[in-house]
């Protein structure tokens, strides 16, 4: 039981700390290829 | 210092169930926020017209001494990594990361007091000194806690970390446009208040890192990990000591491979907008030309990931024999793109040989891993790093210099590139046979007795190497 709960909480703490660096990140990307669609207008 | 004993790298020692995959989310903590440093020259133009607001007043800073700054602050990045690389190694990466932010941090604060003040020097000292330490502290700092933690693809692991570094910029860029746009005022360019707001933001976002960041119990390996029974030719199972592994030629090869490498791409980078309008009058414009660099700025990215990771599967070694010969016959292909008009054909070249740029980057750590073990890993990276300050010099003026003495001779704009891609691709050829002289490190510069034992199991007790 403690395990599944340790199990439980360590799925929350990665997709918090992938969320916290991924999504800044995934904004820049995204602003920067609409940027770089420019090149082929 | 009872009170900072959090930072201690005993008390990073990851319990039971904790998943190696939180490492990687600490490390972009802080590379996704000293990367900015690619991004500072927006802040150039505007700290021209502090005074003058809308155009350059008299006595506003001039662009050439504000160039000075990311010139510092990239100097003092190879510095720091190299001067701090073994207290980095041994007081953990938390320490180090907890550091790194306050440097970082605080390098931006002292900048905006330097802004208020309309002294330059406090510039110089916030963000190029502080900033620096904080730059090369920072970019060691996760590097062989991510190389411990993942010892079955080390490559994938740094270059995650590292791509991090090269994508930094493109959040920085449009937060710190989008800041000083909120801030300013008809009297008031809005730098300063700018500078204050990514201070804190920065040292907020490095602590989360900080905080997450875990080093691996001794012993630990990844489930259903075993390492290989017998030691490969150029993977080595023991450990060089940082100030023994300066003195071998594979480091001395290995800084010229990544000193050639990033040579040949950095000096392109910065040319690019201006070279992709040249050489295609009429066809590219100014905005496309902006959209081109964006264009590289991401593959250098994408690049950094997907070579290391390569270079897990098809080795380091064969990793930077592609990047060297693929970049050799791209550099020389770009002038042919040029002569019969193909924008199409020059932007694969260029996206490719960016992708190979970032990759030298993020596959290096794990060759460095690979030549002279896993303790010293991150202090021989800091050593490592000069390479690239040298580069950041060596290879804008090299462009430079030989686009202009072409000009200068008649040739014209649009082939003045045309010598410069060759001698890119000479350049990548010298890099392709140091690359090919790296043999195995001498068994005289191994460490010896227990230290190895202990550095093997990951419990990086501090010890002084026994020398053979």
């Amino acid at each position: 039981m403690q395990t599944a709960n340790q199990d439980g909480s360590m799925k929350i703490k990665l997709i918090l700390a992938w969320g916290f660096v991924g999504i800044p990140l995934i904004w820049g990307v995204l602003e920067t290829l609409s940027n770089a669609m420019k090149l082929f207008q | 210092m009872g009170m900072l004993s959090f930072l201690d790298r005993e008390h990073t020692v990851a319990e039971p169930g904790f998943s190696r995959w939180l490492v990687p989310p600490a490390a972009l903590c802080i590379h996704l926020c000293i990367g900015q440093a690619y991004a500072f020259s927006v802040f150039n133009l505007p700290m021209t017209r502090l005074i003058g607001i809308t155009k350059s007043a008299p006595d506003d800073w001039k662009l050439t001494d504000l160039g000075w700054i990311f010139s510092i602050a990239i100097v003092v990045l190879g510095l720091s990594a190299a001067i701090l690389g073994r207290w980095v190694e041994e007081g953990g990466p938390r320490r180090a990361m907890f550091t790194a932010g306050l440097c970082f941090g605080g390098g931006f604060l002292i900048s905006a007091a330097g802004i208020y003040a309309h002294n330059l020097w406090i510039i110089y000292l916030g963000y190029g000194l502080v900033g620096g330490c904080g730059l090369g502290l920072g970019y060691i700092s996760p590097v062989s806690t991510l190389i411990k933690w993942f010892p079955d693809r080390p490559g994938m692991a740094t270059g995650m970390a590292i791509m991090g570094f090269g994508g930094a910029a493109f959040i920085a860029s449009p937060l710190s446009v989008w800041l000083m746009a909120k801030f300013s005022t008809p009297t008031h360019v809005g730098v300063a208040e700018t500078f204050i707001v990514l201070g804190i933001v920065y040292f907020c976002f490095m602590m989360v890192g900080a905080a997450i960041v875990r080093v691996p119990a001794p012993g630990w390996k990844p489930e259903g990990y075993t390492a290989p029974a017998v030691a490969q030719k150029l993977i080595t199972r023991n450990d060089v000591y940082v100030y023994d592994a300066i003195k071998t030629p594979q480091f001395w090869l290995i800084w010229w491979v990544l000193c050639l490498n990033v040579t040949a791409g950095i000096g392109v980078l910065g040319q690019a907008s201006a070279m992709s309008q040249e050489m295609f009058p009429g066809k590219v414009t100014a905005v496309a030309a902006a959209g081109f660099v964006g264009l590289l700025s991401l593959f250098n990215m994408a690049g950094r990931f997907i070579w290391a990771s390569t270079s897990d599967v098809i080795g380091r070694k064969n990793t930077y024999f592609c990047f060297f010969a693929i970049g050799t016959v791209l550099y020389c292909l770009v002038p042919s793109t040029g002569s019969i008009g193909s924008v199409a054909l020059f932007v694969l070249c260029f996206v490719v040989i960016m992708s190979m740029y970032g990759g030298g980057f993020a596959t290096v750590p794990a060759y460095l891993k690979d030549m002279f073990g896993t303790r010293y890993v991150g202090a021989i990276h800091g050593w490592l790093i000069t390479a690239w300050s040298a580069a950041g010099v060596f290879g804008p003026v090299l462009v430079n210099y030989i686009r202009q003495y072409q000009i200068d001779h008649g040739v014209p704009k649009a082939q003045a590139y045309n010598t410069t891609m060759y001698v890119m691709a000479g350049l990548l050829v010298i890099g392709f046979i140091c690359n090919f002289m790296i043999k195995a490190v001498h068994d005289r510069f191994h460490m010896k007795g227990n230290e190895n034992e202990g550095a093997a199991s990951g419990m990086d007790a501090v010890a002084k190497p026994a020398r053979a």
